[in-house]
């Protein structure tokens, strides 16, 4: 029993993380309909960047995160508007095959700046273990939990809340009508982007540090996984992410513990192929019918 | 019209047989080094990917990215086949063998894509590419776990079958039956699926069979273009065929333009031989790659060739013998 609870904490842990890259793809995916390969790269670069702010700056913690993110929200909005932004009417095929580009190009970005071997990333919180009721919880996966939460909740107040928050369900419902409404459809879009990949960030400045290494292609698994987490939750619900999200992480850590840990990855992907083939909108999703 | 056909017939049997010459040629004198060879070898069996990737992607208009793992069935199942046929004793000539293990991967894998295909293809467009995904990585990691094919450390033993004269013809055979398909009643009934699913099945076409038909067919091709890569490489190791290699080979088939065959070949060319002469600037070449997808994206998001064909009598038509008369559809200067 002990054990079960221990491996639900780990699941809540790995699922925090996941449920915050998700909240990435399925904001950019609910507003221009395109599944952004390159979010896992953002989580990557990320995790790079406040490896260099802590190890040769010395910054505190709250200035890594703060900073990083606002980096990665600039980088971003940048993507956006170079690559993604040319191709808004385009076939969804082209932007799509062009956020594959923007993920390869990244990827070996990092390969060339910071080599493929992994970097070591230094404990940014306080190391401490609690013992409740035989439980052993060490501090980091607090924080990683508490911070994961404070950002999801924030995030949510802010979409329903503000009032660009309720441009970007506009624009995510109907792009048309939110133009006639005088919503601003590019600077929503940046926002979005914006927003996404500042929580892309901070999931890989949290996944390094749970899982201590960095390397270029540590954001492929975690970014595929997230975006699964959002298509079970529903794709361009945001909700549903974080839902989808804290379920992948504790699957695969209870897959993990009991069953195998070389067939983890499977049944992720198989829970994802279960998902699409019988509730394509995912958990929280409405059907909507195709009409002629 | 049967007198163009003759005439488009000769011409292009008479380029083959020459590009045969040619490299035959080449590697008698050893102008052709191994390392050339190999990438000769290696360009081939990308073409036989990128064509049989182009039937879902191009003519049924799907995006599929998982075509590593129906090549790695493919691979897997034919060099089984192959080693246990040898381990049995019974001597036959290679290429029988190849050919033999080559039908084997190519049908285990279309009873796959079949399998694969028959639920999945309820799904249409980023859904059905990312349950691709899913599936190929399930594949692989099936793979590494399954010990009887070595697991994660690798399938060794795997005899050496293929060199470049049987490729190269191999090469020809397949891109003729992919071509010949694509024009012939069931391979137009595909296009018209995606020119409009719904107005097709109006017209009397069955969608869901020829969807079905199209995926597991490109499941067999890529499974005969696996059996080929496990007899050249004489190695198999799961974690070759990963995402990204199914992303690679997307990559030639976009590039050459979705519907394409010609531009699938042109690009598989390029995009295989390209990155091996840039060895020297190997730190750069897949950034320069990745450049290269991002900007033909944005300025020619239809490919090299959109989807009209390159066709060697209309691109001979218009550079040599200056015959306007006819007007040539797919051109050949583009």
């Amino acid at each position: 029993m002990n054990l079960f609870l221990q491996q639900v904490i780990n699941g809540l842990n790995v699922g925090s993380i996941y449920a915050l890259i998700a909240i990435g793809y399925t904001m950019v995916y609910g507003i221009i309909k395109l599944i952004n390969f390159a979010h896992g790269e953002i989580m990557m670069f990320g995790a790079y960047f406040a490896f260099i702010a802590a190890t040769s700056f010395q910054m505190p913690v709250w200035a890594i995160l703060l900073l990083v993110m606002t980096i990665m929200a600039i980088i971003g909005v940048a993507i956006e508007f170079v690559a993604y932004r040319p191709l808004r009417n385009a076939p969804r095929l082209s932007a799509l095959i062009t956020a594959i580009g923007v993920s390869l190009f990244l990827q070996n970005l990092a390969l060339l700046i910071f080599k493929p071997e992994p970097k070591i990333m230094p404990k940014l919180f306080p190391e401490m273990t609690f013992s409740v009721g035989g439980i052993d919880i060490s501090s980091t996966t607090l924080i990683i939990i508490g911070l994961s939460l404070v950002f999801m909740v924030l995030l949510d107040l802010y979409i329903r809340k503000t009032k660009q928050g309720r441009a970007m369900r506009a624009v995510s419902e109907d792009k048309d009508a939110a133009i006639l409404m005088g919503v601003n459809v590019n600077r929503t879009i940046s926002l979005t982007f914006a927003l996404g990949s500042a929580l892309g960030a901070l999931g890989g400045i949290l996944y390094s540090v749970a899982y201590i290494q960095i390397y270029p292609t540590m954001g492929v698994m975690p970014g595929l996984k997230a975006f699964i987490a959002a298509v079970l939750g529903g794709i361009g619900i945001v909700p549903g992410a974080m839902l989808g999200g804290f379920i992948i992480g504790m699957v695969e850590t209870l897959t993990k513990a009991y069953l195998s840990t070389t067939w983890a990855d499977a049944i992720v992907f198989g829970i994802l192929i279960i998902v699409l083939l019988f509730k394509p909108t995912g958990i929280l999703g409405k059907n909507t019918r195709e009409k002629v | 019209m049967d007198k163009n056909k003759r005439r488009a017939y000769i011409i292009n049997t008479i380029a083959i047989v020459t590009l045969y010459l040619a490299f035959f040629i080449l590697i008698q004198t050893k102008t052709m080094n191994k390392y050339f060879i190999g990438i000769a070898i290696l360009t081939c069996i990308m073409i036989i990917m990128a064509m049989s990737l182009n039937i879902v992607a191009g003519f049924l208009g799907e995006m599929a990215l998982g075509h590593a793992g129906f090549m790695a069935i493919g691979a897997y199942s034919s060099a089984s086949f192959s080693i246990a046929l040898f381990n049995s004793g019974i001597i036959l000539p290679d290429l029988v063998v190849l050919i033999l293990a080559m039908i084997v991967g190519g049908m285990v894998a279309g009873i796959f894509g079949i399998l694969i295909g028959t639920p999945t293809l309820r799904l249409r467009g980023d859904y059905l590419g990312i349950v691709t995904i899913g599936f190929s990585e399930i594949i692989r990691i099936f793979f590494i776990n399954f010990q009887p094919t070595g697991g994660a450390a690798g399938l060794k033993g795997i005899t050496k079958l293929v060199n470049f004269n049987n490729v190269y013809w191999i090469t020809i055979v397949i891109a003729i039956l992919i071509f010949t398909f694509g024009r012939s009643k069931h391979g137009r009934a595909i296009i018209s699926i995606r020119e409009d699913e719904i107005a097709s099945e109006s017209a009397g076409v069955p969608t869901t069979r020829y969807k079905v038909l199209a995926f597991s067919l490109a499941a067999f091709f890529a499974g005969l273009g696996g059996a080929l890569y496990a007899h050249y490489i004489a190695f198999l190791e799961p974690s070759k065929f990963n995402f990204m290699f199914s992303i690679e080979m997307f990559v030639i088939v976009v590039l050459g333009g979705l519907g394409s065959l010609t531009g699938s070949i042109i690009s598989a060319i390029v995009l295989t031989t390209l990155p091996e002469m840039l060895r020297g600037f190997a730190q750069y070449r897949l950034l320069v790659y990745s450049l290269v997808l991002i900007i033909m994206m944005i300025f020619r998001p239809q490919g090299i060739f959109g989807r009209t064909e390159f066709s060697l009598t209309g691109a001979i038509d218009l550079l040599i013998l200056r015959k306007n008369t006819k007007k040539s559809v797919d051109g050949g200067k583009s």
